[in-house]
């Protein structure tokens, strides 16, 4: 199976109902399986206009109480960025998956690309949290298509699936599980509707979302808004927002993914995500090969980012060799954390895949 | 009503028509509206939007919809702040994306009703493609355009619906482009219902509301509107009332403008008010639901991808 069909997969099993997109490569398949499998589940599928209305229509969709998704790559990603804000203003859970090809502009469709990572974290205005998640596998855009889901479920917040080329059109072999089996987050709204406020601050990080249509007539806005979702423009309810929509995804634990292979004594390591971490790997395999000791540190969570961890990984090292297939982006988190002197940056942003050898070499420079 | 009030609008109390004691519980329209914090409105006083809200309550009142089962999507400008006011689920969207998060909302709950309210900048600039190809699905969603003609909420910028000639801060010279017959755009996308009046004439538009929200399929309904604040200031068309009475003036019903000869209708400048097509078209969530029904039954039951 391909990626990207492990991505819809794993939207299926998650309990997504409804998927709004538009054409693009290299996501496409995405959406054809989707409009394929949604309707045997009893779930819907729409191709809308544009990418703008596909954001919109997801969000529309999940108000009416249906998991939804979209899908899409780097140009149709930047058309959605108007309403990825929305859906973090108003708490709507979501999840965008970003196929990511070589940019800008049009790029290269069919060329693989990290360079979304930033837009990814900043591409809505105005300050805000978002949870960006990346596979390296095919396995592992299925099993990340269900945390995405269940995440965004659970924060009330846009998830984005940020995957590439590699990944998407990649095959591999996968064992699905039943999909009734899979863990799924549902809200439970125990609040009268008289009772029931959408944005309450007091109550926990997150509170529980009510569908229209059941009894619970609220407003729901991309203004700053109270907790009953009535525009304000006042500090004392804006800065109580404020505080709990950061602290809900700043505070969590359960968001932050990554997986460690390290060795003990090791004074170089490998930092990588996506389709680059399996290039990291066997850079990794033949630099153990021929006895050099060497750590490699995953990210499948880029955003927010695993900052602890990898503080805990540079106590150990001298370097950290940051590759991406992009001119330095998640290279500059990186360096934020550990300093500038540690890291060793390797990039290629011409939509050729990054070799081991690159990295070898950095380890010896 | 309140000698403030009165004074701030500087109306002699014993000019003033003091509504009765009970004013607020007497009316059953003002009964669907949120009674907790969100008045008095943004709109500028004399502003037609009121009129259209008292319009919609009223159509949604004729017919007897339970309030849980209404949902209001409306964008961004003046207009789309109508939501906030009423008591229903409201959805108040980005600029434009009314109808594409009105689309979302009805493919995922097509049992309820969906009204997405928009100005003409919202509905036709910005949202213009939405606006099309929502009509072009005969999806069940009821489209009601405010037309003022004008950016309000910016400060009178020109919209694609300023007639030309016309100044707007953004044309000190005059309009020069020409603007969209909002009705004629629906038509020919494919809207099963579209109708046109006036904040002059309220009860048509209770009509044609009650008309457009029973349709199945995508109806519009123009409310042609003013703004004097903007609008009206630049281009001298004087006060609120002004504006309103020029609409009585300038406008003509269906069945009149019908009765004019060719010659007569072929230069007519009149806004033609009425219901302007009506469609048997099949409903697009009707159609995709039906399908949908059909294989999922023929999966018995849903796959197991296990695939033992």
């Amino acid at each position: 199976m391909q990626g990207n069909e492990a991505i819809a997969m794993g939207a299926l099993a998650a309990g997504c109902r409804f998927y709004a997109g538009y054409p693009i490569t290299p996501s496409t398949e995405v959406a054809e399986v989707m409009s394929r499998e949604l309707p045997k589940v009893g779930g819907k599928f729409i191709q809308m206009e544009d990418e703008i209305a596909s954001m919109a229509a997801i969000i529309g969709g999940r108000v009416g109480g249906l998991k939804s998704m979209t899908a899409t790559s780097g140009p149709g990603f930047s058309l959605m960025q108007e309403n990825i804000g929305y859906a973090a203003m108003a708490e709507v859970p979501c999840v965008v998956v970003n196929v990511q090809r070589l940019g800008p502009s049009t790029g290269q469709p069919t060329a693989s690309s990290q360079g979304d990572v930033m837009q990814a974290r900043w591409g809505t205005h105005g300050d805000h949290q978002i949870i960006v998640l990346s596979p390296i596998s095919v396995a592992q855009s299925f099993e990340m298509a269900v945390k995405a889901f269940n995440l965004s479920e659970k924060y009330r917040t846009p998830v984005i699936l940020l995957t590439d080329e590699i990944i998407g059109h990649m095959r591999e072999p996968i064992e699905l599980p039943d999909f009734d089996t899979v863990e799924k987050y549902e809200h439970v709204v125990t609040d009268s509707p008289a009772e029931y406020k959408a944005f309450r601050n007091d109550r926990g990080d997150v509170p529980p979302m009510a569908n229209f249509g059941t009894g619970y007539r609220y407003h729901i806005t991309g203004l700053y808004h109270d907790e009953v979702g009535f525009p304000t423009q006042r500090l004392d309810e804006i800065d109580p927002w404020l505080e709990r929509v950061t602290r809900k995804i700043e505070n969590a634990d359960d968001i932050l993914l990554y997986q460690t292979d390290y060795e003990a004594g090791a004074r170089t390591a490998i930092l990588s995500y996506g389709a680059t971490a399996r290039t990291a790997r066997h850079a990794m395999k033949q630099m153990r090969a021929k006895g050099e000791k060497v750590n490699l540190f995953t990210a499948q969570t880029l955003w927010p980012f695993p900052e602890k961890a990898v503080e805990e990984l540079a106590d150990s090292v001298d370097k950290i060799i940051v590759p991406e297939m992009n001119l330095g982006q998640l290279a500059l988190e990186v360096e934020r954390i550990v300093g500038r002197k540690k890291v060793v940056r390797v990039n290629l942003a011409n939509g050729e895949m990054i070799t081991p050898d690159m990295i070898v070499k950095a380890a010896e420079a | 009503m309140s000698d403030h009030i009165l004074s701030v609008h500087d109306v002699d109390v014993n000019e003033g028509q003091v509504p009765r004691e009970d004013w607020f519980e007497a009316s059953s329209t003002l009964q669907h509206l949120r009674k907790n914090k969100k008045f008095p409105t943004i709109w500028c006083s004399g502003c037609g939007l009121g009129v259209v809200m008292g319009s919609l309550i009223r159509a949604m009142e004729s017919l007897g919809l339970d309030n849980d089962n209404v949902a209001l999507v409306a964008g961004i400008g003046c207009t789309a702040r109508m939501p906030v006011y009423m008591d229903y689920n409201t959805l108040h969207t980005t600029h434009g994306r009314a109808l594409a998060f009105a689309t979302g909302l009805k493919i995922a709950r097509p049992d309820m009703k969906v009204i997405a309210i928009m100005g003409d900048g919202d509905a036709l600039a910005i949202g213009g493609n939405h606006f099309i190809h929502a009509a072009r699905r005969n999806i069940g969603i009821t489209a009601l355009v405010v037309n003022n003609a004008i950016y309000g909420m910016t400060g009178g910028q020109y919209s694609p619906t300023t007639p030309e000639g016309m100044r707007a801060t953004t044309a000190p010279y005059g309009n020069v482009e020409p603007p969209f017959p909002v009705c004629d755009l629906a038509m020919a996308a494919g809207a099963s219902y579209v109708a046109r009046s006036t904040v002059y004439h309220p009860l048509e538009l209770d009509k044609y509301l009650a008309q457009a929200i029973s349709n199945e399929g995508f109806s519009l309904v123009e409310a042609v509107s003013y703004c004097h604040t903007t609008y009206g200031r630049i281009n001298k068309l004087g006060a609120a009332s002004d504006m309103m009475m020029s609409l009585k003036e300038n406008s003509i019903s269906k069945s009149a403008y019908d009765k004019l000869s060719d010659d007569d209708r072929e230069f007519n400048t009149k806004i033609v008010r009425g219901v302007l097509q009506t469609k048997k078209r099949p409903e697009y969530t009707k159609v995709y639901g039906t399908l949908v029904d059909k294989i999922h039954d023929e999966a018995i039951k849903p796959r197991n991808y296990g695939g033992h």
